[in-house]
Order: structure tokens, then sequence, then C-alpha cells
């Protein structure tokens, strides 16, 4: 139900395995072992969101005379007053900023390369050489770059802007999105690839026309991952930017952190506040990150 | 646009279309290679060739051999970061592979419930390590958090403070937010099991366990190289989290590679150093990543890293 989309990009419905007992046919008798570890875990996962969440509603005072995991008996709102009125509001339209501003394009330039290798690279060396450099991004820590990146940005004289996030954060999103995307284009029908120049349609227009529909539920993942990661990155705005203006959201948690201190409800506002955004967004897309995960990476 | 030629000997799609020449579709891939090589293979380049260098990070950059290496190499602080490093690789991998393989497998059951599980597994991997970090160095304090609070001297530990309690508490929050991550892969490399398999086994008599390990594991061969690369490479990058809960501490028992390099380089202000400690890095991720290819052997074209 969930994946529909499995190994490799390749679209198979999972009909089989649903048409039969919902049970799931293939076991008998129960899991007990793997089902303790997975109540177990979903404790373990939920405890502290929960204690973090009750905590940012409950006063200084209460916080330390209180049993840390009952919920606070009067709630208060002054915790998140305080965060909003630390500047949250620019970090967080810095990290929105940024984060459009790297996936969009860094969406549609993978995409493109991604059908350029499943289209010729077959033929083309320079395009198998650009596939092979692609992957090896993938084996390497990018972070290791971050010495010459910060060099970089300075010589552009782009040091303490957006920008300077937002350019390497598109290269460094390239090689997982060119190899998901590129599976997904490989299981685009080849007989519609030559239907359509059998039409005189240009390979741009093929790229639009065919290619684009069919793989829009890979390029929604994509994006998904992609702003997942550049929207809670942490290493690029801590090295590439310095003042308050240009904070995005998770540098700015780590400066509440040390500006409130003991202050731990207001910590914990702090850590609320800026997850709920990407909450909500998981509660709409939350089938396409899943069937995404389940496409990229399995087999 | 182009002319067609034979179609291409090789069945893939992407060997048809225009015959012999690439030229109008190859430059599609010009922005996303152009980004690529100024801001990742340019500074992977940069980053060896700065290692000869001593630069302060201001002013100028200038050559001086090979110092930055020799001083690296002869600092005892360069095994004890390797030593870390590879410690927390080797824990994590330790407590989330079993782990997540038994959480994969249970979710791969098709009951709703199940399905409610993963949307919450989720969870985790949508906060940011900074968030993360944070919200456990507060749970974890041991005058203002949890242990304190309940009154139960098994939490009331300095867990941050000692050394080894730290290098745990950074496997084990590692494991908290990664955990669900692998037990969704492994949840798809199950589901993608024929049945057919499972039936015969039945036939066969053999038992739930023996199902596992005789059919299970082994058909995960390939979505265990897959899940274990990731987080083995994934594990040289945990700066985040590490510079956020304990900042290398205490002591440098947490001090691992990545937050040897942002030590060095951007709180010694030693670039030369600092870019010797990234080469290594560097090295240590592709060697690990062809180590764990080669384990995986055959059937390269299905591998999710090909090439690498």
């Amino acid at each position: 139900m969930a994946s529909t989309l499995t190994r490799g990009g390749h679209r198979t419905p999972v009909v089989t395995a649903d048409a039969t007992t919902p049970a799931g046919r293939r076991v008998r008798g129960r899991n007990w072992f793997g089902g303790a570890a997975a109540w177990i875990w979903l404790v373990l996962i939920m405890v502290p969101i929960y204690w973090i969440v009750i905590t940012s509603l409950k006063t200084r005072g209460t916080y330390f005379i209180q049993n840390p995991l009952v919920p606070p008996s009067d709630p208060t709102f002054g915790n998140y007053k305080l965060v909003v009125e630390s500047g949250f509001v620019r970090y967080f339209v810095n990290s929105a900023i940024v984060t459009a501003g790297a996936v969009l394009p860094a969406t549609l330039i993978s995409f493109m390369a991604a059908y350029a290798i499943v289209r010729a690279g077959g033929r083309s060396r320079f395009l198998r050489w650009a596939n092979s450099l692609f992957l090896m991004g993938l084996a390497v820590p990018l972070q290791a770059t971050i010495i010459p990146v910060y060099l970089i940005i300075i010589r552009l004289r782009m040091y303490d802007t957006l920008a300077a996030i937002i350019l390497p954060s598109i290269a460094f999103a390239i090689p997982l999105s060119v190899l998901v995307l590129s599976n997904f284009v490989r299981d685009v029908p080849r007989e519609l690839f030559e239907s359509m120049r059998v039409d005189g349609a240009t390979e741009w227009g093929t790229l639009w026309h065919l290619a684009f529909p069919l793989t829009r539920p890979a390029l929604a993942t994509v994006m998904i991952y992609n702003g997942l990661g550049i929207w809670n990155g942490f290493l690029l705005p801590l090295i590439l930017t310095q003042s308050p203006d240009q904070r995005t959201i998770p540098l700015a948690l780590w400066t509440f952190q040390g500006q409130f201190g003991v202050n731990v409800p207001a910590v914990a506002a702090s850590v609320v506040l800026t997850t709920i955004p990407i909450v909500i967004l998981y509660a709409i897309g939350r089938r396409q990150l899943l069937s995404g995960l389940t496409a990229g990476f399995s087999k | 646009m182009s002319t067609f030629a034979a179609p291409a000997v090789r069945a893939e799609p992407g060997t048809s279309g225009s015959g012999g020449r690439s030229g109008p579709v190859a430059w599609m891939a010009a922005p996303a290679l152009a980004m690529f090589v100024a801001f990742a293979v340019v500074p992977l380049l940069g980053v060896l060739a700065l290692s000869f260098t001593s630069w302060d990070g201001i002013r100028d950059i200038t050559p001086s051999g090979l110092n930055s290496w020799r001083a690296v190499l002869t600092d005892p602080q360069l095994p004890h970061a390797i030593g870390v490093t590879f410690l927390i690789m080797a824990l994590s991998w330790l407590v989330q592979t079993p782990l997540s393989l038994l959480i994969g497998v249970f979710l791969a059951g098709r009951q709703r419930y199940r399905e409610l599980l993963a949307v919450l597994y989720f969870i985790p991997l949508l906060l940011s390590s900074a968030a993360i970090a944070i919200t456990f160095k507060a749970l974890l304090d041991p005058n203002f958090g949890l242990g304190n609070g309940l009154q139960l001297a098994v939490l009331q530990q300095d867990w941050l403070g000692k050394g080894h309690l730290a290098v745990g508490v950074v496997v084990a929050v590692v494991s908290w937010q990664y955990v669900p991550f692998h037990a969704l892969i492994y949840q798809g490399g199950v589901r993608q099991i024929p049945d057919s398999l499972y039936e015969a086994a039945q036939l066969d008599g053999a038992g739930r366990i023996r199902q596992f390990f005789s059919i299970t594991l082994p058909q995960l061969r390939y979505t265990i190289i897959t899940s274990s690369t990731l987080m083995v490479v994934g594990s040289l990058t945990f700066f985040d989290l590490i510079f956020v809960l304990t900042a290398g501490g205490p002591a440098d028992a947490t001090r691992m590679l990545a937050v040897d390099m942002y030590q060095r380089g951007f709180q010694a202000t030693l670039m030369g150093p600092a870019s010797v400690i990234a080469v290594i890095l560097v090295l240590i991720g592709l060697g690990l990543a062809l180590l764990l290819r080669r384990l995986g052997g055959g059937k390269p074209d299905d591998s999710q890293l090909e090439g690498v």
C-alpha cells in the first residue's frame, strides 16, 4: 500500500501481496521477537519527543519542581513567545530561502543530467565519465571539502550571504539525485522515446513532455529528501556565515541553546518551534517520502 | 532533432536515440556537471593542494611543503581521532544493524498498524541533528534532566562528562536517529523477497527462525550491503551531532576526524593540518566504500552504489 514503488524504481504494484491475506501470508505464527523490538523502539522514539513538547509548555519554576514526564497543569506559551522574540521569524525565512533556492535548481539540473545519462550514456564517453564522477560523490564524505569551499566562497566575495550556503548545497545534492532519478528515467519504456522521436520532438521536448510527467513521483521524493537535508544542514551555515542576519534554523537553535542556558523550557520551545514546519510538511508529503525511500535504497 | 540509427545492440532505453553521437543530449548534463565540479570536485582536489600549504583562514596562503603532513602524522591526536572515528562507526553499526533488521522484518508485514508504526518511525529523520543533540543534552543533564527529575540513580550520571559514557551516548543518539531509516530500508528489501521461497520452505517444514536465517538473511544480502555502506560512510559525517552534543569532549573522548578537522581549521585556524585531516577522511570514505562493494561481490548493475 505505502509502497507501490519498488526496487530501482520499477513500478510494480504490490497487488500480489495485498490481495492475499492481509496478515502477510508468508509469515506463519507471530514474530514476537520483532514485534517486541518494534514496540520498544517506538517508545524509545516517543519519550524524548513527548518530553521536549511538554517541557516547552512549562515555566522555569514548574520545570524544576515537577516530575519531568508529567504534563504541566497550566501550560504556558511564554517560552514560544521568547523564542519568536529572539529572531525566530528571520531565521525561518532564511532557512526557507536557502532550501527553496537550493532544492529547485539542484533537482532540475540533476533531472537533466539523469535524462542525458539514460538516453545517451551507453554511447557517450563524456556522459559515462560524468556519471562515474557523480557516483564517486556518494562515497566521499563531502563535508571533508569544506575548507576549499570556504576559500572559494571568500574569493567569490559571498562569505556571510545565503548564496554561500545555497551553491555548495546544490552541488552536494547532485550525486544522490542523479542516481535516484536516472533509475526512474531508465524505467520509461523505450517505445515511448521512439514515438516521441518519430513525432519530431526534440530531446528538450521529450524531457519535458515524456520523462517529466512519468518521473514526477521520483522528482517529488528527491525534492523532499534534498529539502530535508538542506533545511536541517548545520555545517555549511556554521562555516559560511557569521552574522545573525544570515543565520538559518539549525544554527539559530545552537545559539539559542547558548543564549537560554539552563532555561530548559525555552530551549525545548526552540526545538519544537523549529520542528513544527517539517512535521506539517511530513504530514502532507508522507506517502511520497516513504515510498520514495523504498524506491531509492531497497536492494 | 537527431537521426535515428538502427536499434542499439544493448537492450537499454538509453542506447537508442541519435546514432553514434551524443551531442544534443550530452549538454543537458552540463549544468549539473559544472556545479558538481565547481563545488565538490575542485574542493576535493583543493583540499589536497591546501594540505601542502599553511593558511590561517584570513591572510595569504603560503606553500609549506610537507610541514602540515609531518605535524599531523606525528601528532598523537591523529591516531586518537581515527580510533574514535572507527570506534563510533563500529559500535553504531553493531547496534543499528541487528535492530533495524529485526524491526524491518516486522514492519514488512502488511497489517495496517505496522504502516502506522512506519509513519511514526520516520519522525526522528525529520529533525535536524542540532535539534536532536540539544534535546538529548537537556534530557541527560545530570542536574536538570530526566534522571534528576525522576530521582532515578541509574539515569543520574554525568552522561556527557565521562569519556566512555559520552561515546555510548553518541552511539545511542545516532541509533535513535537512524535505526528507523535503516528499518524502513530493510522493510522494502523484505517485501521484495518472492513469497514462493517462503512457501517452499514451509513445505519443507522450516520454522520461522530457520526461514529467517536461510531465506530472509541471504536474500537481503544486497540490502545489508547498501544499508551498511550508508551507515559506515555516513558515520564519517556525524559532525553536527557530535559538535552540538559534546563538541568532541569530554577531553577529546568523542573528537572524531570530522570534529578534529573543524577544530584544527576553524578554531585553531590551522587550515593546512585541517586539510590533511580532510584528505585522510576522504581516503577512509573511499576505502570503506570500495571494501563494502567488494564484500557485496557480483551483481554490480543492481547495486545502489555502482561505480563507486
